[in-house]
């Protein structure tokens, strides 16, 4: 059976990371499974885990009165989920569902938090791939927010 | 830019055509099947052509062909309602006539395309450009690369050809990837812009072809996402879209810097009009 490590060592987000801080922070991560229409977490519930999908899709949702829940963005294999827990209160801002039955590896945050304490360069480079993820999904949010297939275009 | 030193007089004179069937695509968007109702022949096109037609007594507007160009016979144009001649074309029921000139301007480049992988790449009612080429690469697919196609639109209810995507998704030889921007929980495509898909496609980038079109502000994301795929600009197609009124170059009307949209293009590389984009008020 793979070790916690060697299968993070495959998933993009910590690709090329040195082998000693992927052993590092593999204690605190565990494998899970999510069945299809299980809740990860909810909006409002304590932010304590960092999840990094290895297979599946999981959809970020939010519920509006009268419409229901909505879907703002799907994860799938190669991508993490949640960074809510890196900042206080703590608190997750969407419902993640999974869509099908996914595979994830996730990580206790609190214990994530203090071995970055513990080691400023493993911190920043964590906190380097993660900016870079915020970024990419920050720059998608501004593109749904112009509505780019509403412009007009010859049809 | 090429200024034609005569215009065949025809290709000014609307020819009338019967619609023969007209479809629903959405609130606001029709799918028109046209025949000549003069005797004359079938109008054959390259893929990303457009055709003018002109809804009798209200005016012309430049239609994207999105039919099949192996079968020329019925004409088909999809038309979203944005403007009085494009409503006044939405209304146009069975049996009612439209007038049709075309067609017109330089398609995509499929035979630039052929041994290569091929990435198509639609946002809204941009597929309907769109169309014609991937019937075109499916039916010749032995000649093409790994092809993959994607799909972006506002939510669900907005996709184009919803039925269509659904076959072409069924098949092992082409990968069709569709976001949406938001979704209720009956949804099973992913949600997201479209030009994050681009990760996923399979493909060289180094000898990839990348066919474009959607609003021009999506082409221009889509086109970043693609370099910085590592997809060269002159592997990169744009559809561009301008107000065109004489269709063959000489009114100027659809000028784009150096280029006029109707006759250089609607389809230009993106080496040859990227500065363009970036370039405010032209």
């Amino acid at each position: 059976m793979e070790t916690l490590d060697v299968v993070l060592a495959r998933h993009e987000f910590f690709r090329g990371l040195k082998p000693e801080y992927l052993a590092f922070i593999a204690g605190c991560a565990r494998h899970s499974h999510a069945t299809a229409g299980q809740y990860l977490f909810r909006e409002g519930d304590e932010a304590d885990r960092f999840f990094a999908v290895r297979k599946g899709t999981v959809a970020l949702e939010t519920f509006i009165p009268q419409r229901g829940a909505v879907t703002v963005q799907t994860v799938a294999e190669g991508d993490i989920l949640g960074w809510s827990w890196l900042f206080p209160p703590y608190r997750w801002q969407f419902d993640a569902r999974a869509r099908e039955d996914v595979s994830l590896t996730v990580f206790d945050g609190a214990c994530l938090r203090q071995k970055c304490e513990t080691d400023p360069a493993l911190g920043y480079e964590l906190m380097k791939r993660l900016a870079h993820v915020v970024s990419e999904r920050f720059e998608s949010a501004r593109i749904q927010l112009l509505d780019i297939y509403g412009a007009a275009a010859r049809s | 830019m090429a200024l034609p030193l005569a215009v065949d007089a025809a290709a000014l004179l609307p020819r009338p055509f019967r619609v023969q069937r007209a479809t629903r695509e959405l609130a606001d968007t029709w799918t028109l099947e046209l025949v000549p109702r003069d005797g004359g022949g079938a109008i054959a096109f390259e893929p990303g052509q457009f055709n003018m037609l002109y809804a009798f007594g209200v005016g012309e507007s430049a239609i994207s062909i999105s039919g099949d160009p192996q079968r020329p016979a019925v004409l088909v144009h999809t038309v979203r309602a944005v403007g009085a001649v494009t409503r006044a074309l939405c209304g146009l029921r069975r049996d009612q006539t439209v007038g049709v000139r075309g067609p017109f301007g330089a398609g995509w480049p499929l035979e630039l395309a052929s041994g290569k992988d091929v990435l198509v790449m639609a946002g809204g009612i941009g597929l309907a450009p769109l169309r014609p080429a991937i019937l075109d690469l499916l039916a010749r697919r032995a000649r093409f690369g790994r092809v993959t196609l994607l799909v972006g639109a506002r939510t669900p209810d907005d996709l184009l050809y919803a039925r269509q995507l659904e076959r072409w998704r069924a098949r092992f030889d082409l990968d069709v990837r569709v976001t949406v921007d938001s979704a209720g929980q009956d949804w099973r495509g992913e949600v997201g812009v479209v030009t994050k898909l681009t990760g996923a496609a399979q493909l060289d980038p180094r000898s990839a072809t990348a066919l474009v079109c959607g609003p021009e502000v999506m082409m221009r994301f889509a086109a970043q996402a693609l370099l910085a795929r590592g997809l060269p600009p002159e592997a990169i197609f744009v559809s561009l879209e301008r107000n065109m009124r004489c269709a063959v170059g000489i009114c100027g009307h659809c000028q784009f810097g150096p280029e006029f949209v109707c006759s250089d293009g609607p389809v230009f590389p993106y080496a040859r009009v990227a500065a363009l984009l970036q370039t405010r008020e032209v």
